[in-house]
């Protein structure tokens, strides 16, 4: 049978070829059942002349955090050349971009960066209503704050657990996962998914935070900083967790900046760019919070800062609560946003607006926006082009994390086996973004 | 008679199907399976159920919920599938958590074949289970043109207690195999021209042709 | 061969701080009311049309955003003058893409996103490429490092060719792509095949072919492979560098 490759085609030989040594299952048979030779791709491996060994790690593999597939070339534990493969997630997300209206494309960027849904909500939010031309009410900016600072805790406590388990501590991940449980169960209350939000819309918010929810948000507060210390405790002095990852995967700040790296991994270098900062959003010039920035640039630096990240959240979102205006969360433009159900269904007016919007959708002016935000990741953007129709003509999606990982050949060189692991886990990929 | 129960060509009923007569088989236990056998199969599911360890294939946000599940609000140790194997030799079910593009169908294959019997799959979430959301040039329309599948979660992404319905569904179909069941041995074969049940590609192709029963989703601009 | 200590730097590395080349600009702040047309250009727009006078084919300032279109062929020159000129110090590459509008009459555009993180600025630099002509433009790998992957993404899911990208293959899409580049405005949703035909190329895609354990990592056994596969093992598949 054409191109089986099953454990058939194996037992069916002797299993040792005419000098006795042990034969090779053929990649491909045709239907004689001899080897047929696969075109050649125009990419091909090194010629190995006995000294290197070739490893494949991934792309389906627990520790790659995602189906990320890394080719290694290594001096015996040590890696020579690392070869990343992408692609693996790839589900043309820029492309139904061009099918769907505006609103239509807020549940896809919660499946990309799917650890950072709701902050992905928030950056297109902002991307298209900067596309619009529109500000949103002061109550909208406030509740979008917190929903990005949520967003970053969730992202980062994933991270912090994967990169445990990686390094070999179990229990810090089921220590953060647990407190991923009680973020779910806000965000739960809030927009009604645990995971996939899609909490935005343009011009405003899905749904207004109920009531009571301020205060089981300032409960979650109280009581995450102590897992926080907790976690601390055990990592930040322990010698095993210092010994692996001190001195790994450094990076200049030169070639950080000259590599697009963005969020912890530049800021672990020593260039502290924090879009927040420098090209702020959302009133986050307001905000009294600090971007911690590392000196050396190593797995061990990038850790630190997002634990540290994990604090300045906290504060911002001590201070978003205590500033939460009230007043309407959605904006009063019916051109662009939903009217409240109470008008449709009574209102004439309304009810054409209501169906004209879900119908046509939103219709921004022509031109072309990109609004960054500070996503956990890194710098995230999305681009999008308008030319006057209901959907764009083009939604182009900067992925912090596509860029962070091209840089991963030159933070591996020289490194163990076991460091390439160690060292992806801080670069913070999600391979939803990277491949999009 | 022994223990083994088998059609018997004879004897059978048939049903009169599109492709000519075909038999019937009853999975009604027969007179000569004895007590030994029953109980038998009740021990070895029994143990094959209450100790499925998992192949996590995740790849997208089903993970996480995955993830969530495994971990100590959900747990799924309590039915046994806390040992994730990331190695297929080693597993039972392979979980598809997460969306799968055709970049990746070869590698789920390969997992899948790679795994020895008995072998389960679970389709978590909408995207392993048809495509999801995804219905573009990328993703794969559900895994089951790929693997055989036996439970389907639906859910974009599924909530951990639904993964756990799931999982329940699949524990009570190991409940149900018998040992005496040949056909549950799968064979890991190219589709063979010359079954009932094949559809020549070019049939296949046209059947399959991009045809959207959605205009609008598939319409850009106005 | 280095081990790991000897990669790590021995001094504390010097903190760079954005926005220090300009201490007395205003500190940033949310844009609010960004108008649609006519607002503040960036000031690196003027310095180019001074620098490049024949280069600049006009200057948009599009909601607050400033673009400046320049020809395919000069747009290597300008980045490296924008990256290095003390005044603008555009260091950091935030993107390169390409926009394909739907009236076919409309040139293909290439979109280089710089940001100054010294003087907090953001240029978006196009390039447009009329219908009909080759799709080719220089690459800015040589002075950005990041652009490598982001070309290489470019170039899959739009066929536009990088000139001088030190490997230019496809990144998304497996090598043996053959329905063409996704995101052209004539590539349907669903792609060009059937279904059933996208999975059978898909699944013959093969993508073990090259990176089998059993075939490769027995190093010694080099000449017992099969002829054509030791000829595809003998090329060289550069990395990310």
């Amino acid at each position: 049978m054409t191109g089986t490759r099953t454990i058939d085609v194996a037992l069916s030989t002797s299993g040792l070829d005419a000098q006795g040594r042990p034969q090779r299952v053929p990649l491909a048979v045709d239907s004689a059942g001899n080897p047929v030779s696969v075109a050649p791709p125009p990419a091909m491996e090194p010629d190995y002349q006995g000294e290197h060994m070739l490893i494949n790690i991934g792309p389906q593999h627990p520790a790659t955090h995602g189906v990320l597939r890394l080719v290694l070339e290594l001096d015996g534990e040590t890696v020579v050349r690392c070869i990343p493969h992408i692609g693996y997630l790839h589900c043309g997300f820029e492309k139904i971009g061009e099918y769907r209206q505006y609103n239509q494309i807020i549940p896809w960027t919660d499946r990309e960066d799917y650890l950072n849904s709701i902050g992905n909500n928030v950056a297109f939010a902002l991307s298209a209503e900067r596309l619009f031309g529109i500000d949103i009410t002061p109550r909208c900016t406030v509740l979008r704050v917190i929903a990005a600072e949520l967003s970053r805790i969730i992202s980062h406590l994933v991270w912090l657990g994967t990169t445990c388990i990686d390094i070999g501590a179990f229990t810090p991940f089921l220590w953060a996962f647990q407190e991923r449980e009680n973020v779910y169960r806000l965000l739960e209350n809030w927009v009604g998914a645990r995971l996939t939000t899609s909490a935005t819309r343009v011009g405003g918010m899905a749904a207004d935070i109920p009531t009571g929810w301020v205060d089981q948000l300032r409960g979650f507060l109280t009581e995450f900083p102590r897992t926080i210390d907790e976690i601390d405790r055990m990592l930040t002095r322990n010698a095993i967790w210092v010994g692996r990852t001190v001195g790994l995967g450094a990076m200049s700040a030169e070639d950080a900046e000259n590599y697009g790296l963005s969020g912890p991994m530049l800021r672990a270098s020593g260039v502290a760019y924090d879009v927040r900062k420098d090209f702020p959003y959302l009133d986050y010039e307001t905000y009294d919070f600090e971007v911690p920035v590392g000196t050396r640039g190593d797995v061990y630096d990038r850790f630190l800062v997002r634990m540290e990240e994990f604090r300045q959240s906290v504060r911002i979102l001590e201070q978003a609560i205590d500033r939460l205006p009230d007043g309407p969360v959605n904006i009063d433009d019916p051109r662009v946003i939903l009217p409240p159900k109470s008008k449709a269904m009574n209102e004439m007016e309304s009810m054409i607006h209501h169906f004209k919007q879900v119908m046509e959708g939103p219709r921004p002016p022509i031109g072309e926006a990109y609004v960054a935000v500070e996503s956990p990741k890194g710098e995230k953007g999305y681009y999008m082009v308008s030319d006057g129709t209901a959907k764009p003509v083009r939604w182009r999606i900067r992925p912090p994390s596509f860029v962070n990982l091209s840089a991963i050949p030159k933070l591996v060189e020289g490194h163990l086996l076991s460091d390439v692991i160690a060292i992806n886990a801080s670069i913070d990929i999600v391979m939803g973004e990277i491949d999009r | 008679m022994g223990l083994i129960a088998r059609p018997d060509s004879t004897s059978a009923p048939t049903h009169a199907g599109p492709g000519g007569p075909t038999k019937v088989v009853s999975y009604q236990p027969q007179s000569s399976e004895g007590w030994v056998a029953t109980k038998l199969d009740f021990l070895v599911n029994w143990g094959r159920a209450n100790s499925l360890w998992p192949m996590p294939f995740g790849t997208a946000c089903c993970a996480i919920e995955f993830m969530a599940t495994a971990a100590s609000k959900f747990d799924l140790a309590r039915f046994g599938m806390e040992r994730m194997s990331f190695s297929p030799r080693q597993a039972d079910v392979l979980i598809c958590a997460g969306r799968v593009p055709f970049k990746l169908a070869p590698i789920i294959r390969r997992i899948w074949q790679q795994m020895p019997q008995p072998k389960w799959c679970i389709s978590m979430g909408a995207c392993a289970s048809s495509g999801g959301m995804f219905d573009n040039y990328a993703v794969v329309q559900g895994i089951d043109t790929i693997i055989p599948v036996d439970v389907y979660v639906p859910g974009c992404p599924p909530r951990p207690e639904g993964l756990i319905y799931g999982i329940r569904m699949l524990q009570e179909k190991v409940m149900r195999e018998r040992l005496s069941d040949t056909t549950r041995l799968r064979r890991e074969m190219d589709p063979d021209p010359s079954s009932r049940l094949f559809i020549p590609p070019p049939a296949i192709d046209e059947l399959s042709e991009p045809f959207g029963n959605s205009v609008n989703q598939t319409r850009s601009a106005l | 061969m280095s081990t790991r200590l000897d990669t790590a730097s021995e001094t504390p590395t010097r903190i760079v701080y954005p926005g220090s080349a300009d201490p007395s600009a205003p500190a940033p702040a949310t844009p609010t009311r960004v108008p649609h047309r006519g607002g503040p250009e960036n000031p690196s727009a003027a310095a180019i049309r001074t620098q490049f006078p024949d280069a600049v084919r006009r200057v948009d300032v599009v909601w607050a955003e400033t673009t400046v279109v320049v020809p395919a062929d000069r747009v290597l020159e300008i980045v490296r003058w924008l990256h290095d000129e003390p005044l603008h110090l555009y260091t950091y590459l935030s993107d390169v893409t390409a926009v394909e509008f739907r009236d076919p009459e409309e040139p293909l555009t290439v979109v280089w996103h710089l940001r100054s993180l010294a003087y907090r600025r953001f240029l978006r630099i196009k390039s447009e490429l009329p219908p009909g002509a080759p799709l080719e433009v220089d690459s800015v790998w040589p002075v950005f490092k990041g652009a490598d992957w982001l070309e290489r993404e470019c170039y899959d899911m739009f066929g536009i060719r990088f000139r001088g990208h030190p490997d230019l293959r496809r990144i998304l899409m497996w090598e043996q792509y053959l329905e063409g580049f996704p995101l052209r405005k004539d590539f349907p949703l669903r792609g060009r095949f059937s279904r059933a035909e996208q999975l059978r190329q898909a699944l013959a895609a093969n993508p073990e072919a090259r990176y089998s354990m059993e075939e490769l990592s027995i190093a010694d056994a080099f000449e017992d492979l099969p002829p054509a596969m030791r000829a595809r093992l003998q090329g060289g598949e550069p990395t990310g560098e």
